[in-house]
């Protein structure tokens, strides 16, 4: 590989002490040897079935759990995105690093809290889950008081900078505490279960991925819809200076969004380490462009087009990847997002016009 | 009866401070020149290259700022077009065995090409919606470049044995021979678009900035001057592709990122859209990360942490263009003499040597 002029920006891994995550049951892997990430059982077929059609059929119902799984990932993440947006209109790059904090986090909790083996697992993940969904928030509130309150007035631009410049803090502030390596998820966390439903095998933690995705998703939808709270949210969303007039504090409200959206991600970023098993400190990027597709795919600023968008982009690119091709996989959720961009620009949902078209 | 054209709203307030008059910009660009020209005397190996690399990095982010900084269209793929470019470069090189140099518009041409097939359907977008689409474009170039479409791109581990360029039968070879080409390029660059700027598609550039529905209604082609920028960065882009690919002699995906377009963007915006700016934006982008250097593994913890501060001091950039400023004075007695015609349009030429009332584009305004 040529080092390229951008050669000064590409990073050596850091050695740190690690016994206590192996310990735990947790998988190192250098990031020069990805191929020793281990598999993570997939939703599979119990039996071969004998007829084409059949045959034909489960996998497709197979590609669909999968695609629904990854689907409620981005689409939490992608909320994060849509919300900041909406009352912004700010693209928020360092989301995608949060979402990453929280899967690190995660995994350093689950390790330091000493909870394996004493509790039942499924009560350790949802503390741990629970506990990074604060930190995670707690962050993106600090995030939000530095690093954008200044820039407010100062212009769109100037705040997109900075907060690509957070965004390569984080990274690197992760890279440093952990490590440019892969890490795997211990099975403490990961519970290898797989019920069987309909002649497939589908790990249980998939099921339980999307029920939890899905919880979040009508929690937040039933806050903003039928909460005061809620109801200053999407009022600072249409319009800030005529929110303020009518006595909302928009600061306020923008802290409970940089609460919320890191909040929600950082679960994401749990989820998937429990999914997919390795996370590593560069993967806040592909997956927040992602969730950020989504998020334009079901109408940005629109909080059921985010999730509407995630559960689609999902299952686009799952499918397209089972049925077309693997290798373009990525290139395809991008596609996705430009055709959508010539074609319906406000996205599915979004009945909100744009300014300037 | 006071009657001022100059834009007191966005310019003025950065253009106060530092102002270069035109008697002193003169001397100040040739001794910045004779400066760039003296260095290489004074470094050694290791910092030629970086200045080479910064060389580069000036010139992308000259051609970035045509789209982004004059025009203000979003454009976070500028890393595509340099792809293009480089990636042409090297096709053609070790296929046909065509001197890279030759291949300066070649390259320079297919990025345009490229730019304009893939800017046409989506230049009307607006500002936070383009950002996105130039992000999932440089993403699909990369992912493309990757998977070797017809055994053309090498798939990951990209191309090699580019021939060295040569000039009147001198081949450049040492790096500090990279350093004044791409040094001399710099400044041809730096001239072109000062000129550029100067001129009446530089000022349509301005006015759809600052208002594209106004300049619109001013009667001009938004859409076709949008897309004439985002052509003739993309064009330059691509030449670059061509220098780099001619000092690498081995290109592959990984030197066409998403965040190589995100550092690219950051320069120009730091910058502040002026010609001076964006070049001390790039120098800060692509040489604080050497200075940095010290702190080893912290380095870009710090430089993102830089961004976010130097964004939060001077959120307009180091150097925002100044604004531009028109004869007043001549035009006032234009009117009292009644040739209000001829000095009208006197009056609005903005060419930096039209006297000394005329105090167009004073890079002015360090903080």
């Amino acid at each position: 590989m040529s080092p390229g002029i951008f050669a000064p920006f590409r990073h050596a891994a850091v050695p740190l002490r690690r016994r206590r995550l192996r310990e735990a049951g947790f998988v190192i892997i250098p990031a020069e040897r990805p191929e020793e990430i281990p598999a993570i059982p997939q939703t599979c077929a119990k039996t071969a079935r004998k007829n084409l059609p059949d045959a034909i059929m489960d996998q497709f119902l197979q590609q669909l759990v999968n695609g629904l799984a990854i689907g409620g990932i981005y689409a939490l993440v992608a909320l994060g995105y849509t919300m900041v947006y909406g009352v912004l209109k700010l693209i928020n790059f360092a989301h995608g690093d949060l979402f990453t904090i929280g899967a690190y986090l995660g995994m350093t909790l689950f390790v330091s809290m000493g909870l394996a083996g004493k509790v039942p697992a499924w009560a350790a993940v949802a503390l741990v889950a629970v506990m990074v969904m604060g930190l995670v928030a707690l962050l993106g509130w600090l995030l939000e008081r530095a690093a954008y309150r200044p820039l407010r007035s100062a212009g769109r631009l100037s705040a997109v900078v900075s907060a690509l410049g957070a965004s390569i803090f984080f990274q690197n502030a992760v890279m440093l505490i952990w490590g440019a390596k892969y890490y795997v998820y211990p099975e403490a966390m990961r519970p290898d279960a797989i019920l069987h439903l309909f002649g497939m095998g589908i790990p249980v933690i998939r099921i339980v991925i999307i029920a939890a995705s899905v919880l979040l998703m009508l929690a937040l939808y039933w806050f903003i819809n039928r909460t005061r709270m809620g109801t200053a949210i999407r009022a600072a969303a249409i319009d800030q200076g005529a929110a303020r007039l009518m006595g909302i504090n928009v600061d306020r409200i923008i802290a409970l969004v940089f609460l919320i959206g890191p909040g929600l991600g950082g679960v994401a970023g749990v989820m998937v380490g429990l999914t997919y098993g390795q996370i590593s400190f560069d993967m806040g990027f592909s997956y927040g462009l992602k969730a950020f597709t989504a998020a334009i795919l079901g109408g940005i600023g629109n909080i059921p087009g985010a999730m509407l968008g995630g559960m689609l982009l999902g299952l686009i690119e799952t499918l397209g990847a089972a049925y077309l091709t693997m290798a373009w996989k990525d290139a395809l959720s991008f596609l996705v997002l430009i055709l959508i961009l010539i074609i319906r620009p406000t996205g599915i949902l979004g009945e909100r016009v744009a300014e300037k078209l | 009866m006071r009657l001022s054209l100059t834009n007191k709203g966005t310019g003025a307030k950065a253009g106060a401070g530092l102002h270069l008059s035109p008697a002193l910009r003169i001397p100040a660009v040739l001794l910045v020149v004779a400066l760039i020209a003296a260095l290489p005397r004074v470094m050694n190996l290791y910092w030629i290259d970086v200045f080479v690399s910064i060389g580069l990095g000036v010139m992308l982010s000259l051609s970035l700022n045509v789209i982004l900084g004059q025009t203000g269209i979003f454009n976070m793929g500028h890393a595509a077009f340099y792809a293009v470019g480089a990636y042409v470069t090297a096709i053609l090189n070790t296929r046909f065995g065509i001197p890279v140099l030759w291949l300066l518009p070649v390259a320079g041409a297919c990025a345009a090409l490229f730019a304009l097939v893939v800017a046409r359907p989506i230049i009307h977008l607006r500002g936070d919606y383009l950002l996105v689409v130039t992000i999932g474009i440089v993403e699909i170039v990369r992912i493309a470049l990757t998977n070797d479409p017809g055994g053309l791109t090498g798939g990951a581990n990209g191309i090699f044995g580019i021939a060295r360029p040569e000039i009147f039968g001198m081949k450049i070879r040492k790096g500090i021979d990279f350093y004044y080409l791409i040094w001399g390029g710099v400044g041809v660059t730096a001239l072109l678009f000062w000129q550029l700027h100067n001129s009446r598609f530089g000022r349509a550039l301005s006015c759809i900035k600052e208002d594209d529905i106004a300049a619109e209604g001013c009667g001009i082609d938004v859409a076709h001057y949008k897309l004439m920028a985002f052509v003739l960065g993309a064009f330059w882009a691509g030449m670059t592709g061509t220098l780099f690919a001619a000092k690498m002699t081995i290109i592959s995906p990984s030197s066409f990122t998403f965040w190589d377009s995100v550092l690219l963007f950051a320069a120009v915006i730091l910058g502040g859209g002026s010609l001076t700016g964006v070049i001390l934006g790039a120098f800060l982008v692509f040489g604080l990360p050497e200075i940095f250097r010290d702190f080893a593994q912290a380095r870009m913890l710090v430089f993102g942490l830089a961004l976010m501060i130097m964004m939060i001091i001077r959120p307009q950039g180091i150097l925002p263009p100044a604004p531009r400023r028109y004869d007043v004075r001549a035009f006032l007695a234009s009117l009292r003499s009644g040739r209000q015609k001829d000095a009208a349009s006197n009056a609005m030429r903005t060419a930096p040597d039209a006297g000394p009332n005329v105090k167009s584009e004073g890079e002015g305004g360090a903080s």
